[in-house]
């Protein structure tokens, strides 16, 4: 393993609990995105912002305790981000078909309430 | 280093704010992206180089191309009528403050332990390719199925299945 010395002065001093907050309040930040858009597009794109700030912590943590581990489960919440990107978009593309919409307010049918006779079709 | 540090996690937060607050598509997409080179920016920071490498690759790259490819297809419009009554000053504001009281208490804790200062050493790809493939070799194994399943599955849900109607109900100018 490559450790740095004193001279190179591109040492790192930051404390692993800013680090950690940053983390934190991207993930507020894609909450927030979630709970407030209802636009499907905008709701995918902040799952991706939580999801990327989830793996940001596991890098941060990996480098705090130099094991690969943190790495390692970035690549595998890669993955798990790609898949569910392709199968999502897919969704999102039948659901503009059968609806002619991407608010996602208006897929309401298993909504148990009368309310069902007035959404077209 | 550290100023890089604040510089790129400002970035990634007004970018990511930005991207969720704007109403055209395309353009939270750049944002987007641009929250995503900013997040590289501190892996590289971190000494993790070649979560860097693969964060502009696959997250920057491929992803949001597949993003924009749907977005393109759909050919969206500006707004949807239902986000301007969610958007309303009255609607989040309450749960603004018990999330920052939230945030205030989140703040607290981590002050309250000392942690050591952040990892200055690199860790190369060889040592999480050594990782990867003696101690996660089942997990590596199950993601490809995964991306397998993800592979069919978009397969199948994107396809455009056909009309089925009845034989005496097609249309004149499609029988032979």
């Amino acid at each position: 393993m490559y450790i740095r010395t004193e001279e190179d002065e591109i040492m790192v001093t930051i404390s692993m609990e800013i680090q950690i907050l940053f983390a934190a309040l991207l993930f507020l930040i894609g909450l927030i995105g979630f709970l407030v858009r209802r636009n499907i597009i905008f709701m995918l794109m902040s799952i991706e912002i939580m999801l990327n700030s989830a793996a940001l912590v596991f890098v941060i943590a990996g480098a705090h305790w130099l094991q690969a581990d943190g790495q390692v489960m970035f690549i595998f919440i890669l993955t798990v981000s790609a898949a569910e990107v392709s199968v999502g978009l897919a969704l999102i593309l039948q659901m503009y078909h059968h609806f002619k919409t991407l608010d996602a307010d208006a897929l309401r049918k298993l909504r148990d309430s009368r309310e069902n006779e007035d959404i077209p079709q | 280093m550290n100023t890089i540090f604040y510089i790129a996690a400002a970035t990634a937060l007004l970018s990511s704010i930005l991207a969720i607050t704007n109403r055209n598509a395309i353009h939270a997409l750049l944002y987007l992206i641009i929250s995503l080179l900013s997040i590289s920016v501190i892996f590289y920071i971190l000494g993790a180089h070649l979560i860097a490498a693969l964060e502009v690759i696959v997250y920057a790259g491929a992803i949001m191309v597949l993003f924009i490819f749907v977005v393109m297809m759909l050919n969206i419009g500006m707004e949807e009528e239902s986000e301007k009554k969610w958007l309303t000053p009255g609607m989040w504001i309450v749960p603004a403050i018990l999330a920052s009281v939230l945030l205030v208490i989140f703040i607290y804790v981590l002050k309250a332990f000392e942690y050591e200062q952040a990892a200055t050493e690199i860790i190369g790809p060889k040592q999480v390719g050594v990782s990867l493939f003696t101690t996660y070799l089942l997990a590596v194994e199950i993601a490809g199925i995964l991306l397998m399943a993800g592979i069919v599955g978009g397969y199948h849900l994107g396809k455009q299945k056909k009309k089925v109607m009845h034989r005496f109900m097609v249309k004149d100018g499609e029988r032979k």
